[in-house]
């Protein structure tokens, strides 16, 4: 790919206008002739999911095949970022037809380029079927997609991360080019962010425009632009996503930001392990510098923008923001009391301002499209739309992007396909460890930043984890405390001390020996522990258990007074047992038993393990070639 | 740090916002927390983990207040008052939080106030009184991380760590010797030396200073109270005890005295009664040491190249620069302290003209200081292989030694020093307080070059708390760029300053604790007693109580000492004769910043 | 020079000099630094963490607290691999305890343990993003998706073989 420095607006748009002919016929609103295809364009998920599931050996061996069959000209192959259905992974579209494959093998591929681009015939075995069975051809007949709207994944799917110019296609560093030819007032920009209602979508929900109006009024020789892709919400990939397949955007909203802040200099911190993103975003670093579109002075402009990843190096608290800034400078990461807040005081001390990736994605659109298009979707006050990474019990695990409001039956049931095995929704967590657990009577709540926290949950980044009833809720309480324990910095002392005891206090009741007098000093300390923390992460951290106790005290109850766990989970109220059906009487399971517990004859099934002697220690259960060896 | 005093009076000049505490209306500068505009207002909010300027990082909880309009609680030691702010400083709310924060400490805490050091004593203990816990409903995993006493100077419980880091905010900030760190997270954190290293295998210079600030007993000297005992009621020995100046203003605190209170003579008078057979002043080695660096000085203004002179008196600061200075070790004097001196004189002149087998002598020093538990024990300063002072005391150890001999000390008549260390001039007095070493070198100093005796006025200059002061001074035709420092991180920057050419100096009084030795690692702690006031103010106090009796003493010269002449006669022949060398000076050691990997070379 | 460094050393402690040298021995970039020296040495031990001290000016306990805090760095020597099991919620909600447990019981190890013969160092670890294929599993650069108590013998199993082949080489 060529690049070469520009230096103002117009030829951006002369860049726009070529690359965008190239990858119209991508588009959804393409006046494509399906009736003679003179060319293909092929997509590879090149996000995480995708890359574990292989898609990189598949992109290789799709180019190879290319060209030993003398396609170059015909067929076109490029790495994309996450489609969102990361459960079929690897997928693969072809365009123009929109064909949507998936679960793709690197033993496909002879047949995808012989039938699909030698004889135009689509291979039926690859594509999706749904629930009903149909087979589903493009991927705008996915039911997974038709209750979604992509801002923030806008470009995610569409375009090659790694080619600035295809970002640029789709009006990509437009705003920032037209702000800096017009030298835009800054107020008009924060207004403009004011009046869309975009709010932080880090957790917190902080107005966006407010944010940079106080980073704006700190008068300081410097100040810093920082963007947070921490993400450490366990069973969230949401920024990923963003990072990985639309990295441009967050780089055009950096210094658009960098701009109306009066900030020369910006930071990404990203988690350590996301070695894709941090690679995608150099990538995209260097090619914005090259074009000139970052650096020292922008198109012309004399505005001076530079700006460096720092990696994470595993530790959850650093999502934080004042923790995370310690960390970029190479510190401790621990957070510090505010006020004075990072707008005022950041990083080396100077005025910072800190928003997360997904808020800087909607801002170049938000300003492209005006205020008052980005204040029409959303509810009265959670506006724009929120993506999502559904994962769980549910069948479409993935990323998704909804409008605020959208219930949670939508997402569960007609996005997320309804609850895997035919099994029973028994509640939705979001919020990740600050969250809290939604009861299914609870499933048409309208989700929005308030409502969310109304019941008791939160929005959080963005995690949105599926429980049915073999989820024990006790249990989920415990793992949520566990992870706060654990991410906990240990600088204050209800968070460090007072997590620890609340997980005490809940193993206990797992392994059954909670008395009912600990879940009213648990959840005392629960509101201590919120009260009084330093930092949002003991703020919070009790939340996992306040819900669950407030809507599946039964459970608790249960654990408590008939040492039962009823989702059969908390493995010391459970029994090892061997099914009758499966066992095929081989006997290895006798021979690892540590106690001695498992008694059969070989080759007379079952087995059978006694009660009184077995100690749980789950050594059998892998050992058996047939997994007949299950807990009860 | 600055003249506390002073700050809070320049503050109160300041700007002033309204702020509302439970529903009052109060008057408060500016740029003060809410905690500090409580307080001085006479409304108590209890802290733990607060050092006024020091450390102010909010981590214990226990100060936390309602903010109106602010949604969680905010922990006052660290909020800033802004006008109209409404506070709340109990309410229900308030005290179960608060409570809370010291329950979970307390459920994490090898609770052995019994048997403790600190018992009685002890910020932690206090608080859990004063917020009356009386239960404490959670168990479960404590700290075992054990107990340290691998050097001779500073033991340490981590068992009775609260994590409070008032201990590292000294260390680091005050002292910079950056010993402590927080290592590893979550419940697993611990405030300690790289490695969990013993302090003796890594650059601490074991001022003690973080045993001050430590509101619990998990940093406290290593006692040598039972060796003590032993020798006491060892019929062959004898026993000699000498007592550094500051002690004489100190000790009366552990008593119930006030801050400040001139105790010489009681002090006397107990240790006498715990039975030493001889009570020295090390006052007068400090006039010795006087006029040996007075010599040293003025030989060293001949060779300027081997300028700046740094003082060497505080063992403290001499392992500061044998860590982190080793190019200056030359320019260090070589002189013992004088607990050394009066040490190394007790076995050798006064067991001569006693008729005493040196080794029969035993020479215990009472001393505000951890760090010369540390100097007593180094090689270097051995002469013929015998130890120059035997057993270090702090002032605490010796306030224990008296209370558990029954010694009604408030109630003690007067005594005297004993021959042949009773008498001292000013200048050896107010060697315990920052500034005074360099007045006293300076009135000898001035006479040994000019003839002249200078005139005594009070330097207040120098006298000043501030940690770094620069000065020049006249001798004769010579003059002289001084700097005095108090609190190592104050030395450092002096000798950057120097480094770099950025402010060249000629000589330089260093004292390792702020304040000087009435601010040592051995000195009482008043925290526990008083929360309100830790804070370093108390020095003041001290400091002045010291330059009072030089004021009021006849002799303020250390030349002019007779009983120092009488030892330059009988023995040394003069200052920096072989003799003295031998006795009164020693080596240093380059032991550079990573000890522990040194191994090889 | 206060840090001795032996014969056998010095090899890696010059790679160490041009880390420092591309980061411009700038404070800020500790971490990244300290990144690309546990590449180096496999872990981050004493003198590793002292040299960095020294070179970089922060105090050796700063260091040290840094390593200390975060999880990525190891201050003891891991194994050939290292397995790292995500307990993420996806994963965890997904079975991945019972994985744990059968690679812990396989190798007869705990989290955070380093088997005999250095080849395998098994962690818990958190959300690696790939949420969708849950249960996940680690192996260095490895990502196992959907893995069950039973796949594990024979998973290990290849790496075992892998790391065979590469001493028979
Ligand atoms: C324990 C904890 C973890 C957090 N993790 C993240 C994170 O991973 N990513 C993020 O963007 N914000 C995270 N936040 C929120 C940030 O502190 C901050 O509010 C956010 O980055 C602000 O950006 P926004 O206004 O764009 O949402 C976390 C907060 C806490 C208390
Ligand atoms: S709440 Fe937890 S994570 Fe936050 S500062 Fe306190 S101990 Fe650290
Ligand atoms: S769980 Fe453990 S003790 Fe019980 S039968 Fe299986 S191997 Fe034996
Ligand atoms: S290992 Fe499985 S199949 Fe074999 S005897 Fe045991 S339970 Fe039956
Ligand atoms: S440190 Fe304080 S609370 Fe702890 S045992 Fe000693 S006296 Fe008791
Ligand atoms: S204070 Fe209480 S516990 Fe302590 S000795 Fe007295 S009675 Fe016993
Ligand atoms: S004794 Fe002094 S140098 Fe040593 S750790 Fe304590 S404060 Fe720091
Ligand atoms: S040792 Fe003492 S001062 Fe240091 S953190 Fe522990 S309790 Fe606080
Ligand atoms: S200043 Fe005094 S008390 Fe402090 S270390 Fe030096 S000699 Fe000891
Ligand atoms: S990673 Fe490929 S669809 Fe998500
Ligand atoms: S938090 Fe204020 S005194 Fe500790
Ligand atoms: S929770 Fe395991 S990969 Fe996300």
């Amino acid at each position: 790919m060529e690049l070469k420095h520009i230096s103002d607006l117009n030829q951006l748009k002369e860049i726009k206008d070529q690359s965008y002919s190239e990858i119209n016929m991508r588009l959804k609103e393409s006046d494509r002739n399906l009736n003679e295809i003179k060319e293909y364009q092929v997509l590879i998920c090149s996000g995480t999911g995708c890359t574990a599931s292989k898609s990189q050996i598949i992109l290789k061996k799709l180019n190879q095949e290319i060209q030993k069959r003398n396609l170059i000209n015909k067929v076109k192959v490029y790495k994309t970022g996450c489609f969102g259905f990361c459960k079929l992974g690897p997928i693969i579209v072809v365009h123009p037809e929109r064909i949507f494959y998936c679960e793709v093998s690197e033993e496909d591929i002879d047949e995808i380029v012989d039938k699909h681009f030698c004889q135009n015939e689509v291979v039926e075995r690859l594509l999706y079927k749904g629930d009903d069975k149909q087979v589903k051809k493009t991927i705008d007949e996915l039911d997974f997609f038709n209750d979604q709207q992509r801002i923030a994944l806008r470009n995610c799917g569409v375009i090659n991360p790694e080619d600035i110019n295809e970002y640029i296609a789709m009006d990509g560093y437009l705003m920032l080019a037209t702000i800096l030819e017009e030298k835009r007032d800054r107020n008009t920009i924060i207004n403009e962010l004011l009046n869309s209602g975009l709010r932080g979508r880090g957790g917190g929900g902080f107005p966006t425009g407010k944010k940079w109006e106080y980073a704006l009024s700190y008068e300081n020789d410097e100040k810093f632009v920082v963007c947070n892709a921490d993400e450490g919400d366990p069973g969230a990939f949401m920024d990923r996503s963003i990072l990985e397949g639309d990295p441009h955007s967050v780089i055009e909203a950096m210094t658009i930001a960098g701009y109306t802040i009066g900030a020369s200099k910006g930071f990404v911190y990203v988690r350590a392990e996301y070695p894709i993103a941090v690679e995608r975003l150099r990538i995209a670093i260097n090619q914005a510098k090259e074009l000139g579109l970052l650096g020292q002075n922008i198109l012309n402009s004399g505005f001076n923008f530079e700006l460096d990843i720092r990696l994470g190096a595993g530790a959850f608290v650093c999502g934080e923001e004042t923790a995370l800034l310690q960390s970029v400078m190479g510190m401790r990461g621990e957070p510090r009391p505010r006020p004075p807040f990072p707008a005022k005081v950041g990083l080396w001390e100077k005025p910072t301002l800190n928003n997360n990736v997904e808020t800087y994605a909607n801002v170049p659109i938000i300003l492209k499209n005006g205020a008052d298009w980005y204040n029409k979707i959303g509810t009265e006050n959670s506006k724009g739309t929120k993506v999502f990474a559904l994962a769980g019990q549910v069948i479409n695990t993935g990323l998704i992007e909804v409008p605020m409001g959208t219930t949670l039956r939508t997402i569960v049931y007609n996005i997320g396909g309804g609850i895997d095995n035919q099994r029973e929704l028994k509640a939705v967590q979001t919020g990740g460890p600050s969250g809290g657990c939604i009861p299914v009577s609870l499933i048409d709540t309208p989700i929005d930043f308030e409502s969310l926290s109304e019941i008791g949950s939160m929005m959080g980044s963005g995690g949105l984890i599926v429980m049915d009833e073999t989820d024990c809720m006790v249990d989920i309480a415990r793992f949520y405390l566990e992870f706060a324990q654990d991410e906990s910095c240990g600088k204050c002392v209800p968070c460090r001390i007072g997590t620890k005891r609340l997980l005490e206090m809940l193993t206990k009741i797992t392994e059954g020996k909670g008395k009912e007098e600990d879940l009213k000093i648990m959840e005392e300390l629960c509101y201590d522990i919120k009260e009084s923390s330093l930092c949002g992460l003991g703020q919070t951290a009790p939340n996992p258990i306040l819900s669950t106790l407030k809507y599946f005290k039964d459970e608790y109850l249960a654990h408590i007074n008939e040492h039962k766990c009823p989702a059969g989970v908390c493995n010391a109220l459970l029994q090892v047992v061997i099914s009758d059906e499966k066992c095929i009487a081989c006997g290895i399971c006798a021979r690892v038993c540590p106690v001695s517990a498992i008694t059969g004859e070989r080759k007379k099934p079952p087995y059978e393990i006694h009660q009184d002697i077995c100690i749980k220690c789950g050594a059998c259960i892998p050992k058996c070639p047939t997994d007949a060896i299950y807990k009860r | 740090m600055e003249n506390i005093k002073e700050h809070d009076e320049k503050q109160m000049k300041e700007e002033q916002v309204s702020v509302y505490f439970n529903g009052i209306e109060y008057k408060v500068p500016k740029t003060v927390t809410v905690l500090e505009a409580a307080r001085m207002n006479h409304i108590d909010i209890p802290s733990l983990c607060y050092l006024k300027d020091i450390n102010e990082i909010g981590t214990c909880r226990v100060c936390l207040v309602e903010i109106e309009g602010v949604h969680a609680l905010q922990a006052s030691c660290v909020y800033p008052v802004r006008d109209g702010l409404k506070v709340k400083t109990n309410t229900e709310r308030v005290r179960r939080a608060r409570k809370t924060a010291v329950t979970l400490l307390l459920s994490n805490h090898h609770r052995e106030c019994l048997t403790c050091i600190r018992n009685l004593n002890c910020e932690l203990q206090n608080l859990a009184d004063q917020l009356g816990i009386r239960d404490i409903p959670y168990t479960g995993e404590m700290y075992d991380y054990g107990f340290h006493n691998d050097n001779p100077v500073i033991q340490r419980d981590y068992n009775k760590c609260i994590n409070c880091r008032r201990c590292l905010a000294i260390c680091n900030k005050i002292q910079e010797c950056h010993v402590y760190s927080p290592i590893n997270r979550g419940l697993d954190t611990v405030i300690a030396p790289a490695f969990k290293k013993d302090l003796i295998e890594v650059s601490c210079i074991m001022c003690g200073q973080c045993v001050i600030a430590c509101p619990t007993a998990s940093l406290t000297e290593k006692e040598s109270i039972s060796d003590v005992w032993d020798v006491l009621s060892d019929n062959t020995k004898h026993i000699v005890v000498q007592t550094a100046p500051s002690i004489q203003v100190t000790i009366g605190e552990e008593f119930g005295m006030e801050i400040g209170s001139q105790v010489r003579g009681k002090l006397v008078a107990a240790l006498r009664r715990l039975g030493f057979h001889k009570v020295f002043a090390t006052d007068v080695t400090a006039d010795l040491t006087i006029m040996e660096e007075a010599n040293e000085l003025i030989e060293r203004l001949k060779e300027p190249e081997k300028l700046p002179l740094l003082s060497s008196c505080c063992p403290g600061w001499v392992k500061f620069a044998e860590h982190f200075y080793p190019e200056f070790l030359q320019n260090l004097s070589s002189c013992k302290s004088p607990h050394e001196m009066c040490g190394a004189l007790t076995k050798s002149w006064y067991a001569k003209k006693y008729d005493l087998d040196p080794k029969d002598i035993i020479n215990v020093a009472i001393m505000p200081c951890t760090a010369k538990k540390y100097e007593a024990s180094r090689p270097e300063l051995e002469v013929d292989g015998i130890r120059n002072v035997d057993f270090v005391l702090t002032t605490r150890e010796l306030a224990r030694m008296i209370r558990q001999a029954g010694i009604d000390f408030v109630n003690l008549p007067d005594e005297e020093y004993d021959e042949p260390f009773n008498q001292y001039s000013g200048a050896g007095t107010i060697f315990g307080a920052t500034g005074g070493l360099f007045e006293a070198a300076l009135r000898t100093a001035h006479y040994l070059i000019t003839g002249d005796e200078i005139d005594i006025p009070d330097y207040t200059d120098a006298r000043s708390q501030s940690g770094l002061k620069y000065g020049e001074i006249t001798i004769g035709d010579k003059k002289l760029s001084i700097a005095i420092a108090h609190g190592t991180g104050n030395a450092k920057e002096a000798l950057d300053n120097h480094r770099t050419g950025k402010k060249k100096i000629d000589y330089m009084e260093v004292m390792a604790c702020p304040g000087g030795c009435v601010g040592g690692g051995g000195q009482p702690i008043l925290g526990g007693k008083d929360h309100k006031k830790i804070s370093l103010d108390y020095r003041h106090n001290r400091s002045d109580a010291l330059y009072n009796i030089d004021k009021s003493m006849e002799i303020r010269r250390s030349h002019e000492n007779e009983q120092i002449k009488k030892i330059y006669e009988e023995f040394l022949g003069e200052p920096l004769s072989e003799v003295s060398k031998k006795y009164l000076h020693t080596t240093y050691v380059d032991r550079g910043k990573y000890p522990y990997v040194r191994t090889n070379e | 020079m206060d840090i001795y460094i032996d014969k056998t050393e010095e090899e890696n402690f010059k790679k160490l000099d041009e880390i420092l040298e591309t980061h411009g021995h700038d404070q800020g970039h500790l971490i990244t630094i300290l990144r690309d020296a546990q590449e180096v040495f496999g872990y981050l031990p004493e003198k590793v963490q002292s040299y960095l001290s020294l070179k970089l000016d922060i105090p050796i306990s700063t260091v040290n607290g840094v390593v200390s805090f975060y999880s990525l760095f190891s201050q003891e020597k891991k194994g050939r691999f290292t397995i790292g099991v995500c307990l993420g919620t996806a994963c965890y909600v997904k079975g991945a305890k019972d994985v744990l447990n059968a690679i812990k019981e396989e190798l007869g190890l705990d989290s955070g343990e380093t088997t005999l013969d250095h080849l395998f160092t098994l962690k818990d670890t958190r959300c690696i993003g790939a949420c969708g294929l849950a249960p996940v599993v680690m192996i260095n650069d490895d990502v196992h998706g959907k893995v069950t108590p039973s796949d594990i013998p024979s998973l290990l199993h290849q790496y075992i073989k892998k790391s065979k082949e590469e001493q028979d080489d």
